[in-house]
């Protein structure tokens, strides 16, 4: 499909002879309009409305993608709160990450950002480091995790015990996978450097010299002049950090597979979360639910228990606006 | 906009260098312990994000041996750990299918959102800022929650599962991030232009792509840029609709069973590791400025 294809005023230019002109206009610019925005209408409404009446439909429903759907009431969201044992984990390392990792990329990123507009010398080198390893493919980025912080032949653990510092298990143990995982993300936290980069570069530079006038240290030079003028795009990083944990899915599925050492063949059905359900978020429940028990309706209740909270993020983030849209209208 | 002020790095010279008195020497001596912190902060910072690439490349070229053994300089370059990664079967195969799929859902992505991010940018419709929820609303859904019956459809009514084809068709229907920062650029573009286009006669399509396209080839570039690392890295969407046929899989999806099948060569996963990442980094290097733009655009007010 090429640009010339885009329906620009469809079948309006058939003349009506007897509407006044200006109503004439005003049809043809809705058609018009309906034209241009036509290709997201019908994606929309195809891949996203159809399919979320119908997670909606499912969860009523038993239905193993065999046998056709019955209608089973409340009985998977009974399923899911009360009894499915995993739910619990699942929410709270969900939970955990959203948490956790946000706040750390957070301050993370702005401390990268800092550090970058403060720097003199190269620039060009120090950005470009800081901001690579976010571009590398996240299954790629967590293969190289898992095995850099190995512990029986990874370097880190190696290096680690050479200064004399004991070596935790990282991805196999427990209480350290979801640090690592944090970790792995505070790696790629590029693209937070960037937006706060940008937005400390745009701070106007006499508020600092009028705060150095009146005698202001670095630090009250950060919370009077800075701090006000990052907030909404803070507030941003921080949304969007929340509503992207939400999803937290391949590297937390991968590190904990490969952390394993379970060789995966064709049908074998592996619970996710190694070590000890340590690892496992609400989303790799869904896929597990829905792809390899084929629990179909307790898969499409934990989807909207994920929509719900997501689009509770989303309101809070509409509200507030916090620089997505530019004031209009 | 602020992407203009990203250069800005260099700091502006100091002003008042007089080089005199014992006042200055001490200004100056502050400036190059201050020069000295920063650096030395910024250099342990750098060698947390390039170390895991260093050792990824020095234990891709280890011996089998060696690279279990977790000593970090190779003993011998192996560079023929690269040929036997490249002669795994189905390694081409994925090389392919990343290639199809993040091409075509490219293509398809930045043809569909001209249209849309325009109307959405420079047309004045009722509805205009409820449309713009939406498309941000769905641009913030975990892909997880409409997962499910869009596989019962794709697999079962229309028999596509075992091919990438679900996923690349729906993107020929407007992706929302994509119209998002496409919208977002192009409402940099001053309303002056399209005026002036149609005074001189231009229908709207005409003006979409003799004018607004053109002005718009950074905005363009930086969708069709995300879009490609978007597909190249997406292992959700092959792992739900591929994951049956090796020969459907791409590279992201295909190099955890990479891992798999080589259980114990840490040397070849790496070099397949360093393989999977290399086609984004290069083409980083050549397209850095549309880069920092579409990150800056999504999240800085445009």
């Amino acid at each position: 499909m090429s640009l010339v294809e885009s329906p620009e005023r469809p079948a309006a230019t058939a003349p009506r002879p007897k509407a006044p002109a200006l109503r004439r206009k005003h049809l043809r610019q809705r058609l018009r309009t309906l034209g241009f925005l036509s290709p997201w209408l019908v994606g929309f409404s195809v891949f996203f409305g159809y399919p979320l009446l119908a997670t909606v439909y499912f969860s009523f429903m038993h239905y193993n993608q065999i046998e056709q759907p019955s209608f089973v009431g409340l009985r998977n969201w009974k399923y899911v709160f009360t009894q499915m044992p995993l739910f619990g984990p699942a929410l709270w390392n969900t939970l955990w990450l959203v948490v956790v990792m946000v706040a750390l990329r957070v301050v993370f990123g702005l401390g990268i950002g800092l550090l970058v507009t403060k720097i003199k010398s190269g620039v060009g080198f120090f950005r470009t480091a800081f901001y690579l390893p976010y571009l590398a493919p996240p299954v790629a980025a967590t293969v190289a995790f898992v095995f850099l912080l190995n512990p029986g032949t990874g370097p880190v653990n190696e290096i680690l015990e050479a200064v004399g510092i004991p070596a935790p298990g990282w991805f196999n143990d427990a209480a350290w996978a979801k640090p690592s995982l944090v970790m792995l993300s505070l790696w790629g936290i590029g693209d937070l450097m960037v937006i706060f980069m940008a937005a400390l570069l745009d701070v106007p530079k006499e508020q600092y010299e009028a705060a150095e006038l009146d005698g202001a240290g670095a630090w009250a030079r950060f919370r009077y002049v800075t701090w006000p003028s990052i907030t909404p795009i803070v507030l941003f990083a921080v949304v969007t950090g929340v509503v992207q944990t939400m999803q937290y899915y391949t590297q937390a599925l991968v590190a904990g597979k490969l952390a394993s050492g379970v060789t995966i063949g064709p049908g074998t059905v592996i619970q996710p979360g190694y070590p000890d359900h340590s690892t496992l978020t609400v989303p790799q429940l869904v896929y597990s639910l829905g792809f390899q028990n084929f629990n179909t309706g307790a898969a499409c209740v934990l989807s909207l228990v994920l929509f719900v909270i997501a689009m509770a993020v989303t309101t809070l983030l509409m509200r507030k606006r916090a620089g997505l849209l530019p004031a209009e209208d | 906009m602020t992407t203009t002020t990203l250069r800005a790095g260099s700091a502006p010279a100091r002003t008042g260098t007089t080089d005199r008195g014992p006042a200055a020497s001490r200004a100056r001596r502050k400036r190059l312990l201050h020069w000295i912190a920063v650096h030395s902060v910024a250099v342990a910072a750098a060698l947390f994000f390039v170390l895991p690439f260093v050792f990824v490349f020095l234990t891709s070229v280890m011996s089998d041996d060696q690279a279990m053994s977790g000593e970090l300089w190779p003993h011998e370059w192996n560079w023929s750990n690269y040929a036997t990664v490249f002669s795994t079967p189905g390694f081409l195969d994925w090389w392919r299918n990343s290639l199809m799929y993040a091409g075509l859902g490219t293509l398809f992505t930045v043809c569909s959102a001209i249209p849309v991010a325009y109307a959405l940018a420079k047309f004045r419709f009722r509805g205009r800022r409820t449309a713009m929820l939406l498309v941000i609303s769905t641009m913030m859904l975990p892909p997880q929650v409409i997962v499910i019956p869009m596989y019962l459809v794709w697999a079962q009514q229309l028999h596509l599962s075992g091919s990438l084809w679900p996923l690349i068709i729906p993107m020929a229907f407007g992706d929302a991030y994509s119209i998002f920062l496409l919208r977002q650029f192009l409402l940099t573009i001053p309303q002056e232009y399209i005026e002036s286009a149609k005074v001189d006669g231009c229908g709207e399509a005409r003006t979409l792509l003799r004018i607004i396209v053109p002005m718009a080839k950074p905005g363009i570039a930086a969708v069709a840029l995300f879009q490609f690392f978007y597909c190249w890295n997406d292992y959700f969407g092959p792992q739900i609709y591929a994951a049956q046929n090796p020969a459907a899989w791409t590279l992201s999806y295909g190099l955890e069973s990479f891992k798999s099948a080589h259980s114990v060569n840490w040397n070849l996963t790496m070099a397949a590791t360093l393989l999977v990442m290399a086609p984004v980094i290069i083409v980083f290097f050549f397209a850095q400025k549309a880069f920092v733009e579409g990150v800056t655009l999504t999240g800085v007010k445009g």
